[in-house]
């Protein structure tokens, strides 16, 4: 593989070889961090124009004027999956992933940089193929980000369901092979390039996080990308994996004997993976973060990384929780239900080391941490719906409420996102040698902290009442009609939360040119991306190894000179 | 300064040591035998990758194969998985293209590891190992690549004479699906090899092209046996 050959390149001199195409990891993760960052503003918008729709159906709206139900269900599907794939996937693992995992184990690059450079590229390209989308001829399609066929599998079955759906399924398929490429670097990454003395069990969490995430998405977004096939086969090669014999429009289609099933169990045996591909990478950050400002190691190290395997693992065999609407047996229902709930011992111990890394420790509340107790509240807050509806019988009675939006909204989205948030606050001053303000990142944790509680918590009540999802208006339905209050406090809030947003977007770029200037350590950390320059050099380490010698989290040893020890400080340092 | 940021641990080891930590298998002390450690790691990966793509299509099949449709004439459920009359023969000749194909592939490894192995020697000012004939082991391989996949393409167009096409039935679309598929990923490999060839014209170090070549081989090897396990579920599981 010659893509192993440019690992000890020199630093690259052109703006095209060194912005562009970069073999660096470092800007690849910048590229990464800043694609999704323009992909969550897209989704974002996305949803407030949703949630002003829902409040005001019949209202004329800038650039897009009177939202029509095709619209609202085109909306939701662009929301949704530009939100999972190109934020929620992209953000943690390529951005902060490709960065840092490298620097963290002591690496001066990712095992096949063309590889990387490839792979975001390939990222890049479904980003643009899925905006394109909105653009052709029908529209977006309308089919949701879970693209259940019928639906989704038929061409006339609704405006956005010809060229905008093969268009959505071809960037979701490109994206699978990005994904594939990149799941293959960090796992090559981190066996083998690992620094000496960097044992697998002085991996920093964030780095088993990446790890597992990407063993997640190798073997997960195969199956996804097998599924597409199939489904565009369907559309357009007059195939029958998904769709059964069916009239649509008064117009007898030419399939017959296939399975929207088929389907399902497919994508929800990618997508159940999905959910912790998202939030993985947020709980390695959100360890890292509580055992740094708290100045404490981090509670029960291996009883974390044991965990994070766990739910990985256990993570392939709940897909069936998503279908119990599907009619399946009773006794496939049961065994869904039971390992799900089981996926809720290594959530709790997760959750109870966290809580013990904070306990008696000197907290720092800078915004990193705030960020990342923010995560540890939506993480439970979120969680504690999940064995809700990982009973059957309570499913079919809440899934197709806003119960089921509230639940991954909160567990999968936002505290994702709080991940997200932490991991740019904490490494903001290594990326780019200067600190984030203070003031302004606490104004934009508490707004967006108890603004999105103020979203997301309604919806529990509203899906408990009865209150059903995916509906384009509620106006005009009797019964939903003393629900509206409930959607009108969310709008606001939802306003409020987007707009605060800002605050975040103005102090990222000021601080980056105009923030106080950082040291090496401006959190006082311990693992090695700390102990090389801001931001650092082209081969991470300017042409050294480091050699390891202390776990990740040697915080308030007794007997040591500071309250922190960093993994490279001498072995006879007092340790652990 | 980086270097000063190091010393402040007091944990830095030049040369650069490499090969997974303390846990790791270690190198010795040559990045070219990291490199070739990382490379098959990164095809073995890749073909974890490439199993679940077919374990996931595989599902896809027997599912498909046990659904039943209803049927108005009859007012039933019926299995329309339908026949298909493969190419027997001439899928027998493609395979046996293929598996030759991976002995050569074999033999062009095995050469690029010996010539690796000895060119230390003959750099060295005066020695001379005598005039070698270099059997075309990678060229050869290209070629039997290119011609299986011109045999699938042959299977196909005997399958559309024969009057089954993709919709036809829903066996017809999975014997068109997994051979396309595995179709795709071989190009890959040929592809791969092609790239070794150039490297070789070129003049590029002799450790970059065993590197390719070695990956090759591996990846190459895993379509041969891909290829069995697909033709053996079309022949015998339809």
């Amino acid at each position: 593989m010659a893509t192993t050959a440019t690992l000890h390149s020199h630093a690259p001199q052109g703006f095209i070889r060194k912005y562009i195409f970069s073999l660096d990891h470092k800007v690849i993760g910048l590229q990464y961090f800043f694609l999704a960052l323009t992909a969550v503003w897209v989704g974002m918008f996305l949803s407030l124009l949703m949630r002003i729709h829902l409040v005001w159906p019949t209202a004329s709206l800038p650039l897009v004027g009177e939202i029509r139900p095709e619209m609202y269900l085109s909306l939701l599907t662009m929301h949704g999956t530009i939100m999972v794939f190109f934020v929620l996937t992209t953000a943690p693992q390529g951005g902060f992933g490709n960065y840092f995992l490298p620097i963290q184990i002591g690496a001066p690059d990712m095992a096949f940089p063309v590889l990387n450079m490839l792979s975001f590229w390939t990222t890049f390209i479904g980003f643009v193929v899925i905006l394109a989308a909105f653009f052709v001829s029908g529209g977006a399609p309308l089919h949701g980000w879970t693209g259940y066929p019928p639906l989704s599998a038929v061409q006339s079955a609704g405006p956005g369901e010809g060229l905008g759906a093969d268009l959505w399924i071809t960037s979701i398929a490109i994206f699978c092979a990005a994904s594939l490429m990149g799941a293959l670097n960090f796992i090559t990454t981190t066996l083998d390039l690992r620094a000496k003395g960097m044992r697998l069990m002085r991996m920093p969490l964030t780095v088993w996080s990446w790890f597992i995430t990407a063993i997640l998405g190798l073997l997960a977004f195969g199956v996804l990308l097998s599924a597409g096939i199939l489904l565009l086969m369907d559309r357009n090669l007059g195939t029958s994996f998904y769709v059964p014999l069916i009239v649509v429009n008064g117009q007898i289609m030419g399939h017959k004997g296939g399975s929207p099933l088929l389907w399902q169990h497919l994508f929800w045996f990618f997508g159940h993976p999905e959910v912790y591909i998202a939030i993985l990478p947020g709980m390695g950050v959100t360890s890292q973060v509580l055992s740094t400002f708290s100045r404490k190691p981090i509670f029960g190290y291996k009883a974390m990384v044991y965990a994070m395997l766990s739910i990985g693992f256990l993570g392939f065999m709940v897909w069936g929780h998503h279908m119990f609407m599907s009619g399946m047996s009773p006794y496939s229902a049961f065994a869904f239900s039971l390992l799900t709930m089981c996926i809720g011992v290594p959530s709790a111990i997760k959750t109870f080391n966290w809580l013990g890394t904070m306990w008696k420790g000197r907290i720092r509340f800078y915004t990193p941490m705030l960020f990342a107790i923010g995560f540890v509240s939506l993480f439970v807050s979120g969680g504690l719906s999940g064995p809700f509806l990982a009973q059957p019988v309570l499913d079919i009675q809440l899934h197709d409420t806003y119960f089921v939006v509230g639940h991954f909204h909160l567990i999968m989205g936002v505290a994702a996102i709080f991940g997200i948030f932490a991991a740019t606050y904490y490494w903001f001053p290594k990326m780019f040698g200067r600190m984030m303000n203070e003031g302004w990142g606490k104004a934009h944790f508490w707004l967006t902290f108890i603004g999105t509680y103020a979203i997301f918590m309604p919806m529990h009540y509203l899906g408990m009442a009865g209150g059903t999802r995916r509906y384009s208006q509620y106006t005009e339905v009797a019964y939903l009609q003393r629900l509206m209050p409930i959607h009108t406090f969310m709008t606001y809030a939802a306003m409020i939360t987007i707009a605060s947003q800002f605050i975040f977007l103005i102090n990222l770029f000021w601080s980056m040119f105009k923030g106080a200037k950082a040291s090496d350590n401006p959190w006082e950390s311990t693992t090695l991306e700390w102990t090389t320059a801001t931001p650092p050099p082209h081969d991470n380490f300017g042409g050294r190894t480091p050699l390891v010698n202390h776990g990740p989290y040697e915080y308030g040893v007794p007997g040591a000179a500071k309250d922190f020890i960093m993994q490279t400080d001498a072995a006879s340092t007092p340790a652990h | 300064m980086a270097h000063e940021q190091l010393g402040r641990g007091g944990g830095v080891t030049e040369p650069p040591v490499r090969g997974g930590g303390d846990d790791g298998q270690g190198d010795d002390g040559s990045d070219y035998v990291g490199r070739l450690r990382r490379a098959r790691l990164g095809v073995a990966v890749a073909i974890a990758a490439v199993v679940m793509i077919f374990v996931s299509l595989t599902s896809a099949y027997i599912v498909r194969q046990g659904l039943p449709t209803f049927d108005s004439p009859s007012n039933s459920y019926v299995r329309d998985w339908g026949e298909v009359s493969l190419p027997l023969a001439l899928l027998i000749i493609n395979s046996a293209v293929l598996l030759i194909s991976s002995v050569t592939m074999e033999g062009a490894r095995r050469s690029i590891t010996r010539q690796s192995a000895l060119a230390p020697v003959r750099s060295i000012p005066g020695v001379s190992l005598g005039a070698e004939r270099r059997f075309p082991w990678l060229g050869l391989t290209v070629v039997l690549g290119i011609g299986f996949l011109a045999g699938q393409y042959l299977a196909w167009s005997e399958l559309r004479r024969r009057g089954f096409f993709i919709p036809t039935n829903p066996n017809s679309s999975f014997v068109y699906l997994f051979t396309g598929v595995h179709a795709v990923h071989l190009a890959g490999g040929v592809v791969a090899l092609l790239w070794a060839g150039v490297t070789s014209v070129l003049d590029k170090p002799i450790e970059s092209r065993r590197i390719a070549i070695d990956v090759t081989a591996w990846y190459w090897h895993f379509m041969a046996l891909l290829w069995i396990y697909v033709f053996a579920l079309l022949e015998f599981a339809r």
